[in-house]
């Protein structure tokens, strides 16, 4: 596998998933009830387990482009990423159902 | 051979992420974003983790077996998440968007908020 052509694909990438963060972000900043801004909460932080998963590809490579080995603790980051951002999905939901909306 | 697969399934993963985000954005009603959001991400992130488990095989056996868990791991959380916060949206009184012809949980929600 080649190093450089890894490189650049990762970084392609994360240019997707800027783009994608930002839209949650515009969805985030916009919407204009409370759950909006909730479920794009929820999806920014299921993006971020794909940012983790990027960033643990990164390679580290010998000097004739072949990988030697990856970040692998970046996935570590992500499993945590995913059950705390469930946690206050589930806490955030919680509180949604207690309110009323009387416009 | 297999890089080839995983580079192809994390393109597709790609992909349906960023499909996801728009539909958060063009959607009319938080019901409507959520579906789409929900699923379109989730089915993206996997097929990502997917990926980077088999960019794994062979060179690095530890991030194969986190990259599992953790596609494991997001495919029962997210949507139960999803599931609950929309459950919360319809408890509080959320409304449907103007171009939604039925809406057949009204007394099931009436029932819920006398309990």
């Amino acid at each position: 596998m080649n190093a450089a052509f890894l490189e650049g694909f990762l970084e392609a990438a994360m240019l997707v998933l800027v783009l994608g963060s930002a839209l949650c972000l515009y969805r985030i900043a916009r919407g204009p009830s409370a759950p909006d801004r909730t479920v794009a909460i929820d999806i920014l932080g299921t993006l971020m387990v794909a940012f983790c998963s990027v960033m643990a590809l990164w390679p580290h490579a010998q000097a004739d482009g072949k990988v030697v080995r990856f970040q692998e603790y970046f996935m570590i980051v992500a499993i945590a990423w995913a059950l705390t951002s469930f946690i206050g999905t589930l806490a955030l939901a919680k509180y949604l159902e207690g309110r009323s909306y009387d416009a | 051979m297999l890089d080839t697969i995983a580079y192809w399934i994390f393109g597709v993963g790609l992909a349906f992420d960023l499909l996801g985000c728009i539909g958060l954005v063009r959607l009319p009603d938080v019901y409507n974003r959520a579906q789409a959001a929900t699923k379109c991400v989730t089915l993206g992130t996997c097929m990502i983790l997917l990926a980077t488990a088999l960019f794994g095989v062979g060179r690095d056996w530890p991030m194969f077996v986190k990259a599992m868990i953790c596609a494991a791991f997001v495919l029962l959380t997210s949507p139960v998440g999803a599931h609950a916060v929309c459950r919360g949206a319809y408890l509080g009184g959320v409304p449907l968007a103007d171009i939604s012809v039925e809406d057949v949980f009204v007394d099931r929600a009436e029932a819920i908020r006398n309990e």
